[in-house]
Protein backbone atom coordinates (compact mmCIF):
# COMPACT_ATOMS: atom_id res chain seq x y z
CA UNK A 1 0.00 0.00 0.00
CA UNK A 2 1.39 3.21 -0.88
CA UNK A 3 1.53 6.31 1.61
CA UNK A 4 -0.97 8.21 -0.33
CA UNK A 5 -3.23 5.97 -0.66
CA UNK A 6 -3.15 5.26 3.13
CA UNK A 7 -3.66 8.74 3.89
CA UNK A 8 -6.54 8.63 1.85
CA UNK A 9 -8.04 5.66 3.66
CA UNK A 10 -7.34 7.59 6.77
CA UNK A 11 -9.16 10.55 6.12
CA UNK A 12 -11.79 8.87 5.30
CA UNK A 13 -11.87 7.43 8.43
CA UNK A 14 -11.40 10.10 10.24
CA UNK A 15 -14.33 11.82 8.37
CA UNK A 16 -16.60 8.63 8.67
CA UNK A 17 -15.76 9.25 12.70
CA UNK A 18 -16.57 12.90 12.55
CA UNK A 19 -19.87 12.20 10.86
CA UNK A 20 -20.58 9.62 13.48
CA UNK A 21 -19.47 11.65 15.95
CA UNK A 22 -22.34 14.34 14.76
CA UNK A 23 -24.92 11.92 14.37
CA UNK A 24 -24.81 11.05 18.07
CA UNK A 25 -24.52 14.59 19.06
CA UNK A 26 -27.50 16.29 21.01
CA UNK A 27 -28.54 19.76 21.22
CA UNK A 28 -31.52 20.23 23.64
CA UNK A 29 -33.48 23.65 24.29
CA UNK A 30 -35.74 23.57 27.28
CA UNK A 31 -37.56 26.92 27.23
CA UNK A 32 -40.05 28.89 29.65
CA UNK A 33 -42.78 30.76 28.25
CA UNK A 34 -44.14 32.80 31.16
CA UNK A 35 -47.56 32.79 32.46
CA UNK A 36 -48.49 36.61 31.77
CA UNK A 37 -51.23 38.16 33.69
CA UNK A 38 -52.13 40.68 30.43
CA UNK A 39 -55.88 41.30 29.46
CA UNK A 40 -55.15 40.24 26.06
CA UNK A 41 -53.43 36.62 25.93
CA UNK A 42 -52.03 35.25 22.62
CA UNK A 43 -49.73 32.31 22.53
CA UNK A 44 -46.05 33.79 21.00
CA UNK A 45 -44.75 32.59 17.94
CA UNK A 46 -41.48 31.42 18.34
CA UNK A 47 -38.17 30.54 16.19
CA UNK A 48 -34.93 29.13 16.90
CA UNK A 49 -31.81 28.85 15.14
CA UNK A 50 -28.66 28.00 14.87
CA UNK A 51 -27.15 31.30 12.85
CA UNK A 52 -23.40 30.94 11.57
CA UNK A 53 -20.55 33.47 11.27
CA UNK A 54 -21.88 34.62 7.63
CA UNK A 55 -25.33 35.10 9.35
CA UNK A 56 -25.98 31.91 7.31
CA UNK A 57 -29.51 30.16 9.26
CA UNK A 58 -30.43 26.60 10.41
CA UNK A 59 -33.74 26.61 11.12
CA UNK A 60 -34.74 24.21 13.92
CA UNK A 61 -38.06 25.01 15.05
CA UNK A 62 -40.74 27.54 14.05
CA UNK A 63 -44.06 27.92 16.18
CA UNK A 64 -46.65 29.60 15.07
CA UNK A 65 -50.71 29.70 14.97
CA UNK A 66 -51.48 26.65 12.67
CA UNK A 67 -54.80 26.56 13.29
CA UNK A 68 -56.46 29.58 11.68
CA UNK A 69 -58.43 29.16 8.66
CA UNK A 70 -56.41 29.28 4.64
CA UNK A 71 -52.84 29.65 6.96
CA UNK A 72 -53.85 32.83 8.01
CA UNK A 73 -51.74 32.48 11.10
CA UNK A 74 -48.79 32.58 8.81
CA UNK A 75 -49.52 36.70 8.81
CA UNK A 76 -47.45 37.65 11.63
CA UNK A 77 -44.57 35.43 10.66
CA UNK A 78 -42.81 38.79 9.80
CA UNK A 79 -43.09 39.53 13.38
CA UNK A 80 -40.53 37.53 14.08
CA UNK A 81 -38.44 39.84 12.49
CA UNK A 82 -34.95 38.87 12.95
CA UNK A 83 -35.50 35.37 11.85
CA UNK A 84 -37.86 36.81 8.79
CA UNK A 85 -34.87 38.31 7.45
CA UNK A 86 -32.27 35.60 7.91
CA UNK A 87 -34.42 33.04 6.75
CA UNK A 88 -38.25 32.80 6.92
CA UNK A 89 -38.85 34.92 3.90
CA UNK A 90 -37.08 32.97 1.48
CA UNK A 91 -39.69 29.71 2.68
CA UNK A 92 -43.35 28.60 2.37
CA UNK A 93 -45.55 27.35 5.19
CA UNK A 94 -45.87 25.01 6.79
CA UNK A 95 -42.65 23.54 6.55
CA UNK A 96 -42.96 19.98 7.36
CA UNK A 97 -40.83 18.42 10.73
CA UNK A 98 -39.80 22.85 11.28
CA UNK A 99 -42.96 24.16 12.04
CA UNK A 100 -45.47 23.35 14.12
CA UNK A 101 -48.46 24.94 16.77
CA UNK A 102 -47.87 27.72 19.27
CA UNK A 103 -47.20 26.24 23.06
CA UNK A 104 -49.06 27.35 26.34
CA UNK A 105 -47.25 29.16 29.07
CA UNK A 106 -45.33 26.44 30.54
CA UNK A 107 -42.25 24.74 30.23
CA UNK A 108 -41.19 23.38 26.58
CA UNK A 109 -38.16 20.88 26.16
CA UNK A 110 -36.64 20.59 22.00
CA UNK A 111 -34.37 17.99 21.72
CA UNK A 112 -32.34 17.96 18.39
CA UNK A 113 -30.26 14.63 17.43
CA UNK A 114 -27.34 15.43 15.26
CA UNK A 115 -28.98 12.78 12.81
CA UNK A 116 -31.96 14.82 12.03
CA UNK A 117 -32.31 16.89 8.91
CA UNK A 118 -31.49 20.45 10.39
CA UNK A 119 -28.10 19.36 12.12
CA UNK A 120 -27.03 16.61 9.86
CA UNK A 121 -25.93 18.88 7.05
CA UNK A 122 -24.66 21.71 9.25
CA UNK A 123 -20.56 22.34 8.89
CA UNK A 124 -18.59 21.79 11.48
CA UNK A 125 -18.03 25.05 13.53
CA UNK A 126 -19.18 28.10 15.40
CA UNK A 127 -22.72 29.26 15.85
CA UNK A 128 -25.31 31.40 17.57
CA UNK A 129 -28.57 30.01 19.09
CA UNK A 130 -30.97 32.18 18.73
CA UNK A 131 -33.98 32.01 20.10
CA UNK A 132 -36.87 34.60 19.32
CA UNK A 133 -40.33 34.91 20.61
CA UNK A 134 -42.83 37.54 20.03
CA UNK A 135 -46.24 37.79 20.77
CA UNK A 136 -49.11 39.69 19.09
CA UNK A 137 -50.56 42.66 21.40
CA UNK A 138 -47.13 41.62 23.28
CA UNK A 139 -43.17 42.64 23.22
CA UNK A 140 -40.84 40.51 21.37
CA UNK A 141 -37.40 39.63 22.70
CA UNK A 142 -34.37 37.61 21.04
CA UNK A 143 -31.92 35.48 22.94
CA UNK A 144 -28.75 34.02 21.96
CA UNK A 145 -26.09 31.77 23.37
CA UNK A 146 -22.28 31.14 21.02
CA UNK A 147 -21.74 27.13 20.85
CA UNK A 148 -19.82 25.22 18.85
CA UNK A 149 -21.18 22.32 16.97
CA UNK A 150 -20.73 19.52 16.79
CA UNK A 151 -19.52 19.98 20.56
CA UNK A 152 -16.77 18.53 22.02
CA UNK A 153 -17.60 17.87 25.21
CA UNK A 154 -21.04 18.00 26.90
CA UNK A 155 -21.94 21.68 28.41
CA UNK A 156 -24.98 23.54 29.76
CA UNK A 157 -25.85 27.09 29.48
CA UNK A 158 -28.52 28.88 31.23
CA UNK A 159 -29.86 32.10 29.58
CA UNK A 160 -32.68 34.55 31.19
CA UNK A 161 -35.02 36.27 29.42
CA UNK A 162 -37.08 39.43 30.61
CA UNK A 163 -40.71 39.78 29.63
CA UNK A 164 -42.01 37.46 27.17
CA UNK A 165 -39.26 34.45 27.71
CA UNK A 166 -38.51 33.04 31.16
CA UNK A 167 -35.74 30.96 31.99
CA UNK A 168 -33.65 29.15 29.26
CA UNK A 169 -31.49 26.33 29.15
CA UNK A 170 -29.55 24.91 26.49
CA UNK A 171 -27.57 21.65 26.74
CA UNK A 172 -25.08 20.09 24.29
CA UNK A 173 -23.33 16.35 24.38
CA UNK A 174 -21.14 15.11 21.93
CA UNK B 1 -37.71 78.00 -3.44
CA UNK B 2 -36.22 75.17 -4.55
CA UNK B 3 -37.97 72.72 -2.50
CA UNK B 4 -41.77 74.65 -2.57
CA UNK B 5 -41.07 73.98 -6.25
CA UNK B 6 -40.10 70.00 -5.49
CA UNK B 7 -43.54 70.06 -3.41
CA UNK B 8 -45.29 71.67 -6.01
CA UNK B 9 -44.39 69.25 -8.82
CA UNK B 10 -44.41 66.38 -6.60
CA UNK B 11 -48.14 66.86 -6.33
CA UNK B 12 -49.05 68.45 -8.90
CA UNK B 13 -52.89 68.68 -9.56
CA UNK B 14 -53.10 69.24 -5.65
CA UNK B 15 -51.44 72.42 -5.23
CA UNK B 16 -52.86 75.92 -6.67
CA UNK B 17 -50.13 78.44 -7.43
CA UNK B 18 -48.97 81.16 -6.11
CA UNK B 19 -46.85 78.12 -4.50
CA UNK B 20 -46.36 77.90 -0.65
CA UNK B 21 -43.52 80.06 1.02
CA UNK B 22 -42.87 76.38 3.32
CA UNK B 23 -41.77 73.39 1.96
CA UNK B 24 -44.02 70.63 1.90
CA UNK B 25 -44.00 67.16 2.33
CA UNK B 26 -45.44 64.92 -0.12
CA UNK B 27 -45.58 61.05 0.53
CA UNK B 28 -47.51 57.20 0.26
CA UNK B 29 -47.33 55.53 3.37
CA UNK B 30 -48.60 51.49 3.30
CA UNK B 31 -49.97 50.51 5.91
CA UNK B 32 -47.53 47.15 6.34
CA UNK B 33 -43.77 47.38 3.94
CA UNK B 34 -43.04 43.78 4.95
CA UNK B 35 -45.57 40.89 4.43
CA UNK B 36 -45.64 37.39 4.94
CA UNK B 37 -48.86 36.17 3.97
CA UNK B 38 -51.20 37.84 1.14
CA UNK B 39 -52.97 40.51 2.39
CA UNK B 40 -54.19 43.69 1.34
CA UNK B 41 -52.77 47.08 2.56
CA UNK B 42 -54.21 50.78 3.06
CA UNK B 43 -52.21 53.33 1.87
CA UNK B 44 -52.19 56.63 2.29
CA UNK B 45 -51.36 60.07 0.30
CA UNK B 46 -50.79 63.34 1.04
CA UNK B 47 -49.17 66.62 0.56
CA UNK B 48 -48.05 67.64 4.60
CA UNK B 49 -46.00 70.30 6.18
CA UNK B 50 -45.64 67.12 9.09
CA UNK B 51 -44.17 63.98 8.33
CA UNK B 52 -46.64 61.89 8.61
CA UNK B 53 -49.59 63.82 9.44
CA UNK B 54 -52.01 64.31 6.77
CA UNK B 55 -53.12 68.17 7.83
CA UNK B 56 -52.48 70.23 4.56
CA UNK B 57 -53.87 68.48 1.04
CA UNK B 58 -55.17 65.03 -0.13
CA UNK B 59 -52.25 63.91 -2.81
CA UNK B 60 -54.16 63.19 -6.21
CA UNK B 61 -54.05 59.83 -7.54
CA UNK B 62 -54.98 60.32 -11.17
CA UNK B 63 -51.18 59.42 -11.58
CA UNK B 64 -50.64 56.30 -9.13
CA UNK B 65 -48.58 53.58 -10.86
CA UNK B 66 -48.69 50.28 -9.17
CA UNK B 67 -46.14 48.11 -10.44
CA UNK B 68 -46.58 44.19 -8.97
CA UNK B 69 -43.12 41.43 -8.74
CA UNK B 70 -44.40 40.15 -12.28
CA UNK B 71 -43.91 44.26 -13.69
CA UNK B 72 -47.78 44.56 -14.58
CA UNK B 73 -49.52 47.32 -13.23
CA UNK B 74 -52.51 46.96 -11.00
CA UNK B 75 -55.20 48.82 -10.05
CA UNK B 76 -55.47 50.91 -6.86
CA UNK B 77 -58.22 49.18 -4.78
CA UNK B 78 -61.10 51.56 -3.19
CA UNK B 79 -59.56 54.64 -3.69
CA UNK B 80 -60.82 57.88 -1.69
CA UNK B 81 -60.45 61.21 -2.03
CA UNK B 82 -60.89 63.51 0.98
CA UNK B 83 -60.27 66.92 2.99
CA UNK B 84 -56.54 66.03 3.63
CA UNK B 85 -55.54 63.06 2.38
CA UNK B 86 -56.12 60.58 -0.38
CA UNK B 87 -56.61 56.81 0.50
CA UNK B 88 -56.32 53.43 -1.66
CA UNK B 89 -56.35 49.55 -1.21
CA UNK B 90 -53.67 47.32 -2.65
CA UNK B 91 -54.14 43.23 -2.90
CA UNK B 92 -50.64 42.38 -2.38
CA UNK B 93 -50.82 38.75 -3.29
CA UNK B 94 -47.56 37.80 -5.27
CA UNK B 95 -44.86 36.94 -3.86
CA UNK B 96 -41.70 39.75 -4.61
CA UNK B 97 -41.68 43.63 -4.22
CA UNK B 98 -44.00 45.91 -5.50
CA UNK B 99 -43.53 49.66 -6.17
CA UNK B 100 -46.20 52.08 -5.67
CA UNK B 101 -45.22 55.45 -7.47
CA UNK B 102 -47.45 58.65 -8.46
CA UNK B 103 -45.87 60.18 -11.26
CA UNK B 104 -46.46 63.62 -12.27
CA UNK B 105 -45.10 65.51 -15.21
CA UNK B 106 -45.94 68.56 -15.84
CA UNK B 107 -45.01 72.15 -17.25
CA UNK B 108 -44.68 75.60 -15.18
CA UNK B 109 -44.30 78.56 -16.94
CA UNK B 110 -43.69 82.34 -16.11
CA UNK B 111 -44.46 85.25 -17.90
CA UNK B 112 -45.33 88.93 -18.21
CA UNK B 113 -48.33 90.45 -19.35
CA UNK B 114 -49.56 93.94 -20.00
CA UNK B 115 -46.50 94.76 -16.86
CA UNK B 116 -47.82 91.68 -14.82
CA UNK B 117 -45.83 89.04 -13.64
CA UNK B 118 -48.19 85.66 -14.48
CA UNK B 119 -47.47 81.96 -13.22
CA UNK B 120 -48.59 78.97 -14.94
CA UNK B 121 -48.79 75.31 -14.45
CA UNK B 122 -50.35 72.40 -16.70
CA UNK B 123 -50.17 69.77 -19.03
CA UNK B 124 -47.61 70.09 -21.74
CA UNK B 125 -50.01 69.77 -24.44
CA UNK B 126 -51.85 72.88 -22.97
CA UNK B 127 -49.03 75.35 -22.75
CA UNK B 128 -49.93 77.16 -25.92
CA UNK B 129 -53.77 77.04 -25.33
CA UNK B 130 -53.70 78.63 -21.89
CA UNK B 131 -50.32 81.64 -22.34
CA UNK B 132 -51.68 84.06 -24.12
CA UNK B 133 -49.51 85.37 -27.42
CA UNK B 134 -48.78 88.73 -26.22
CA UNK B 135 -47.01 87.12 -23.38
CA UNK B 136 -43.61 88.54 -22.86
CA UNK B 137 -40.66 86.97 -21.14
CA UNK B 138 -41.89 83.75 -21.14
CA UNK B 139 -39.81 81.25 -19.06
CA UNK B 140 -40.98 77.63 -19.54
CA UNK B 141 -39.97 74.48 -17.20
CA UNK B 142 -40.67 70.74 -17.28
CA UNK B 143 -41.15 68.61 -14.29
CA UNK B 144 -41.10 65.03 -13.57
CA UNK B 145 -41.49 63.90 -10.36
CA UNK B 146 -41.78 60.56 -8.41
CA UNK B 147 -43.82 59.61 -5.10
CA UNK B 148 -43.28 56.36 -4.01
CA UNK B 149 -42.87 53.52 -1.73
CA UNK B 150 -41.96 50.12 -2.01
CA UNK B 151 -43.94 46.99 -0.37
CA UNK B 152 -42.93 42.89 -0.54
CA UNK B 153 -44.60 39.62 0.37
CA UNK B 154 -41.81 36.86 1.22
CA UNK B 155 -38.41 36.68 -0.30
CA UNK B 156 -38.21 41.19 -1.53
CA UNK B 157 -37.25 41.00 -5.79
CA UNK B 158 -35.64 44.12 -7.44
CA UNK B 159 -38.09 45.79 -10.23
CA UNK B 160 -36.37 46.88 -13.10
CA UNK B 161 -35.59 50.77 -12.93
CA UNK B 162 -38.36 52.89 -14.82
CA UNK B 163 -35.49 54.69 -16.68
CA UNK B 164 -37.44 58.20 -16.36
CA UNK B 165 -36.71 60.86 -14.43
CA UNK B 166 -34.86 60.73 -10.76
CA UNK B 167 -35.10 57.04 -8.80
CA UNK B 168 -34.23 54.59 -6.53
CA UNK B 169 -32.34 51.55 -7.16
CA UNK B 170 -31.79 48.83 -4.44
CA UNK B 171 -28.07 48.12 -3.28
CA UNK B 172 -29.90 47.41 -0.02
CA UNK B 173 -33.65 46.64 -0.86
CA UNK B 174 -35.91 49.11 0.84
CA UNK B 175 -37.88 46.53 2.85
CA UNK B 176 -34.54 45.04 4.09
CA UNK B 177 -33.71 48.06 6.41
CA UNK B 178 -32.42 48.10 10.56
CA UNK B 179 -31.99 50.21 12.93
CA UNK B 180 -28.33 50.83 13.40
CA UNK B 181 -27.29 49.19 10.29
CA UNK B 182 -25.82 51.20 7.24
CA UNK B 183 -28.00 50.79 3.85
CA UNK B 184 -26.66 51.86 0.05
CA UNK B 185 -28.77 52.80 -2.48
CA UNK B 186 -28.50 54.01 -6.08
CA UNK B 187 -30.09 57.24 -7.45
CA UNK B 188 -30.73 56.53 -11.13
CA UNK B 189 -31.76 59.97 -13.70
CA UNK B 190 -33.23 58.18 -16.62
CA UNK B 191 -31.83 54.68 -15.44
CA UNK B 192 -28.28 55.84 -15.63
CA UNK B 193 -26.19 56.71 -12.47
CA UNK B 194 -26.85 60.08 -10.96
CA UNK B 195 -23.77 61.61 -9.24
CA UNK B 196 -23.38 64.76 -7.22
CA UNK B 197 -27.25 65.08 -5.83
CA UNK B 198 -27.83 65.29 -2.34
CA UNK B 199 -30.38 63.11 -0.80
CA UNK B 200 -31.87 64.07 2.42
CA UNK B 201 -33.77 61.52 4.95
CA UNK B 202 -36.16 62.53 7.70
CA UNK B 203 -37.83 60.67 10.15
CA UNK B 204 -41.89 60.70 10.59
CA UNK B 205 -42.77 61.94 13.65
CA UNK B 206 -41.66 65.18 13.31
CA UNK B 207 -44.36 67.04 14.60
CA UNK B 208 -43.25 65.52 18.24
CA UNK B 209 -40.11 66.92 17.97
CA UNK B 210 -38.21 70.73 17.76
CA UNK B 211 -35.97 69.45 14.83
CA UNK B 212 -36.38 67.52 11.86
CA UNK B 213 -33.63 65.68 12.49
CA UNK B 214 -32.75 65.53 8.74
CA UNK B 215 -29.96 63.17 7.53
CA UNK B 216 -28.37 64.31 4.20
CA UNK B 217 -25.91 62.36 2.06
CA UNK B 218 -24.52 63.07 -1.81
CA UNK B 219 -24.47 60.64 -4.32
CA UNK B 220 -20.71 59.19 -5.48
CA UNK B 221 -19.47 58.84 -8.94
CA UNK B 222 -21.30 55.27 -8.94
CA UNK B 223 -24.32 57.13 -7.92
CA UNK B 224 -24.98 55.80 -4.60
CA UNK B 225 -25.28 57.17 -1.45
CA UNK B 226 -25.59 55.19 2.18
CA UNK B 227 -27.73 56.25 5.13
CA UNK B 228 -27.17 54.50 8.75
CA UNK B 229 -30.50 54.64 10.35
CA UNK B 230 -30.66 56.33 13.98
CA UNK B 231 -33.79 54.03 14.89
CA UNK B 232 -36.69 52.76 13.67
CA UNK B 233 -39.49 54.20 12.29
CA UNK B 234 -41.26 55.57 8.92
CA UNK B 235 -38.35 57.41 6.84
CA UNK B 236 -38.56 59.65 4.06
CA UNK B 237 -35.89 60.16 1.49
CA UNK B 238 -35.89 63.16 -1.08
CA UNK B 239 -33.34 64.76 -3.74
CA UNK B 240 -34.26 67.20 -7.14
CA UNK B 241 -31.95 67.42 -9.57
CA UNK B 242 -32.08 69.43 -12.75
CA UNK B 243 -30.82 69.35 -16.65
CA UNK B 244 -31.76 70.31 -20.30
CA UNK B 245 -33.57 67.18 -21.49
CA UNK B 246 -36.69 68.55 -22.31
CA UNK B 247 -38.78 66.57 -24.06
CA UNK B 248 -41.28 70.28 -24.27
CA UNK B 249 -39.58 72.27 -27.06
CA UNK B 250 -40.67 74.95 -25.33
CA UNK B 251 -38.81 74.16 -21.88
CA UNK B 252 -35.35 74.89 -21.50
CA UNK B 253 -34.95 73.70 -18.27
CA UNK B 254 -36.39 70.09 -16.60
CA UNK B 255 -36.76 69.66 -12.89
CA UNK B 256 -36.96 66.29 -11.51
CA UNK B 257 -38.06 65.67 -8.09
CA UNK B 258 -38.10 61.97 -5.93
CA UNK B 259 -39.26 60.72 -2.97
CA UNK B 260 -39.57 57.23 -1.24
CA UNK B 261 -41.26 56.26 1.99
CA UNK B 262 -39.10 53.75 3.79
CA UNK B 263 -39.77 52.04 6.68
CA UNK B 264 -36.77 50.86 9.10
CA UNK B 265 -37.38 47.93 11.50
CA UNK B 266 -35.85 47.76 14.72
CA UNK B 267 -33.06 45.54 15.49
Amino acid sequence: MSISSSKKILGAVLVATLAQQAAAAELAVQLEIPRLNVAEYHRPYVAVWLEGERKDAHNLAVWYDLKMKDGEGSKWLKDLRQWWRRSGRDLSFPVDGMTSATRAPGRHRLVFSGADAALSRLPAGNYQLVIEIVREVGGREVLTQPLAWPPKEAARFQLQGREELGAVVVDVKP
Amino acid sequence: MQHSLAAAVLAAGVLILPMPAKAHNVWLLPSSTVLAKAETITVDAAVSNDLFFFNHVPLALDNLHILGPDGQRLPAERPHRGKLRSVFDLSVAQPGTYRLAVINRGVFASYKLKGENKRWRGAPEALAREIPAEATELLVTESLGRVETWVTLGKPSVPPPAAQGLELRPVTHPNDLVSGESARFALLLDGQPASGVEVSAIRGGTRYRDRPEEMTATTDARGEFAFTWPQPGMYWLEASAKDGKVSVPAAKERRLMYTVTLEVMPQ
